[in-house]
C-alpha cells in the first residue's frame, strides 16, 4: 500500500464495478423472466435444493432462537413487566425480525455459498463458456431458476422458522419459566397483527433475491482455480450477510 | 469462410494479440500452433464472441460479427461447435443430457428424435451406450469424445478444437486425430484446431498457422512448415530448447 490515495481509488473503482455488475445481472435476470417456463424443471429443482436442503438447519436454528428469546425476555421482564406479555415479546421478535433475518443468514451460509461454489467451478472449468458456445444464455439457464427459487423458498422457510421458533419459546416458557400455556398464548394473540407477518415475509422475499443474486454474481466472477472458487464462496456469504442486515434496516424503516 | 483482420487484444498491459490476420477456408482443417500462453485460445475465443477484440475485425460468411451481442451472437454461435481443452462437460448432467443439451434448446425435436440424434452422435465418436453415465465416470479420452459429440450435435459448419489431444495417451490422441479427419472428410466441416502437439498438427492439418508474440509468423501447408527456413518456426516444430525462442 505505497500510495494510500491510489489504494482508496482502486477500491472505490472496484466497488462501483461490483455494484454495476450486480445491477447489470439483475437486469439480465428480469429480461430472462419470460423464458422461465422453458426452464421450469430447473427452477423446481433449485427450489427443492434450496428449500429442502436448508430446512433441517433452519428449523434447528429457529427452535433455539425462540427458546433463547423466551429466556431473555423473561429475564428482562423480571419484576417490571407481567409475564402475560412474554408471548407478545417472543411472537413480535420472531415474526418481525428474528425469523426472516436468521433464516436468511442461515440460507446465505448454506445455499449462497453453494451457488457461488457451483457456478464458480463451472466458470473455471469452462462449463459456462461451453453453454455460451452452444448458444445457451447462462443467465436464464443457471441464474434465473436460482433467483426464483430464492424469492419463493425464503418466505416459505421463514413461515416454518417462525412457527418452530414460537414453539421453542412456548416450550421453554412452559417447562422452565413457570408460565402457563394460557398466559403465553394469550400474550401471543394480544398484539398480533397480520401485517407484521406480511412485513416479515416481504423481508424474506427480498433476502432470498439478495442471496441468489450475490451467489450467482460471485460465481460468475470467479477467476483461477480452487483458490478462486474459495474466495468467491467467502465473498458470497460475507456480502450477502452484510446486505441482509443493511436491507433489514431499510425495510424496517419503510414498513414500520 | 472466416476472416480475421488485424486483430488486437490486450488484458491490462499484456498485449496478447498484436495484429493477427488469418483466413479459415471452407471444408479445410487449419491448425494454429504456438507456445503455451501465446494467445492461441484467446484468438479462437474471438471467433464465437467469448472475447471481444480491442481492435480489428472478424468476418464469418461475409458478416462482420466483431460487435455482435445478445440474440445476434447466439444466432451466430449456432454455426459453431467447440471442443474445449478440458472437455467442459456439464458435470451435473449425464453424457446423454450433455450431448442433447443444444438440441433441447434450439430445436423443436421430440424426446424420441433427440435420443436418436444423441445415439448417432455418440456412435460417431465410438461411445455408443454410455448415455446414462456422468462425466466423472469417464476417462479423459472419453470426455473429449463426448465433448466432440456435443459439439457435433447441432450439425455445425465450423468446429473449434482447443488442444484436442492434450493430456491423452498417444493412442487416444490418435483416435481423436482420426475423428477430426473423418468429420472433415465426411461432413465437410471447417475445423480450426489449436495445439502445440506437432504430431497431431501435421496429421490433421490442411494448413498450419504459427502464432508467435501476438502475430502469425507462418501460414502454409504441413509440408511447407517442415521446409520453412524461419529459425523460430524450426525451433518450435523440432521442440528444441536452444534457438531464438527463449524458454521462460
Amino acid at each position: 500500500m505505497a500510495n494510500p490515495l491510489a489504494f482508496i481509488g482502486r477500491k472505490s473503482i472496484s466497488f462501483v464495478e461490483q455494484v454495476g455488475g450486480v445491477i447489470f445481472l439483475l437486469g439480465r435476470i428480469f429480461k430472462s423472466l419470460p423464458k422461465l417456463f422453458g426452464n421450469f424443471g430447473l427452477t423446481v429443482e433449485q427450489m427443492s435444493q434450496m428449500g429442502v436442503s436448508s430446512l433441517p438447519l433452519v428449523l434447528l436454528t429457529s427452535v433455539f432462537t425462540g427458546a433463547v428469546s423466551s429466556v431473555q425476555a423473561a429475564y428482562q421482564f423480571q419484576d417490571f413487566v407481567p409475564m402475560r406479555y412474554l408471548g407478545t415479546a417472543v411472537g413480535k421478535a420472531v415474526v418481525i425480525e428474528l425469523g426472516p433475518v436468521l433464516t436468511a443468514l442461515v440460507v446465505a451460509g448454506r445455499v449462497g455459498t453453494s451457488i457461488a461454489a457451483e457456478l464458480g467451478t463451472m466458470k473455471v472449468t469452462e462449463q459456462i463458456d461451453a453453454l455460451e458456445t452452444l448458444a445457451i444464455d447462462p443467465v436464464p439457464f443457471l441464474v434465473t431458476p436460482r433467483f426464483i427459487a430464492g424469492l419463493t423458498m425464503l418466505p416459505i422457510l421463514t413461515i416454518m422458522a417462525d412457527f418452530v421458533a414460537i414453539m421453542g419459546g412456548y416450550t421453554v416458557a412452559l417447562l422452565f419459566l413457570d408460565v402457563s400455556s394460557h398466559t403465553f398464548l394469550s400474550g401471543l394473540k394480544m398484539f398480533f397483527h397480520f401485517r407484521d407477518v406480511i412485513a416479515g415475509l416481504f423481508k424474506a422475499f427480498i433476502f432470498g433475491g439478495i442471496i441468489a443474486t450475490i451467489g450467482c454474481y460471485q460465481g460468475f466472477q470467479t477467476r483461477g482455480g480452487a483458490k478462486g472458487v474459495g474466495q468467491s464462496t467467502t465473498r458470497a456469504v460475507v456480502i450477502s450477510s452484510v446486505l441482509i442486515l443493511i436491507g433489514d434496516y431499510f425495510i424496517a424503516s419503510l414498513l414500520f | 469462410m472466416i476472416q480475421i483482420v488485424d486483430l488486437h487484444k490486450k488484458f491490462g498491459d499484456n498485449h496478447v494479440l498484436r495484429g493477427v490476420n488469418l483466413t479459415f477456408e471452407r471444408c479445410e482443417t487449419t491448425v494454429i500452433i504456438g507456445r503455451s500462453g501465446c494467445g492461441k485460445s484467446v484468438l479462437v475465443k474471438h471467433l464465437i464472441g467469448l472475447l471481444k477484440p480491442n481492435q480489428g475485425k472478424i468476418i464469418v460468411d461475409g458478416e462482420d460479427i466483431t460487435n455482435y451481442r445478445g440474440a445476434k451472437l447466439f444466432r451466430l454461435r449456432r454455426k459453431f461447435g467447440m471442443l474445449f481443452q478440458g472437455s467442459a462437460l456439464l458435470d451435473s448432467m449425464t453424457v446423454g443430457e450433455n450431448v442433447g443439451l443444444g438440441l433441447r434448446h434450439h430445436t423443436a425435436l421430440g424426446e424420441e428424435a433427440i435420443q436418436e440424434r444423441v445415439k448417432s452422435r455418440l456412435a460417431l465418436v465410438g461411445l455408443s451406450g454410455l448415455e446414462s453415465l456422468y462425466p466423472a465416470e469417464l476417462s479423459g479420452g472419453m470426455k473429449k469424445r463426448v465433448g466432440l459429440a456435443r459439439a457435433m450435435a447441432l450439425d455445425p459448419q465450423y468446429v473449434i478444437f482447443d488442444e484436442p489431444t492434450t493430456g491423452l495417451d498417444p493412442i487416444m490422441a490418435d483416435v481423436i486425430n482420426e475423428l477430426i479427419i473423418r468429420l472433415q472428410k465426411e461432413l465437410c466441416i471447417t475445423s480450426i484446431a489449436v495445439t502445440h502437439d506437432m504430431v497431431s498438427a501435421t496429421k490433421i492439418a490442411d494448413r498450419i498457422a504459427m502464432l508467435h508474440e501476438g502475430r502469425i509468423i507462418f501460414d502454409g501447408t504441413p509440408e511447407q512448415i517442415r521446409q520453412s527456413k524461419d529459425p523460430i518456426v524450426q525451433q518450435f516444430i523440432q521442440g528444441s530448447a536452444s534457438g531464438p525462442i527463449k524458454p521462460v
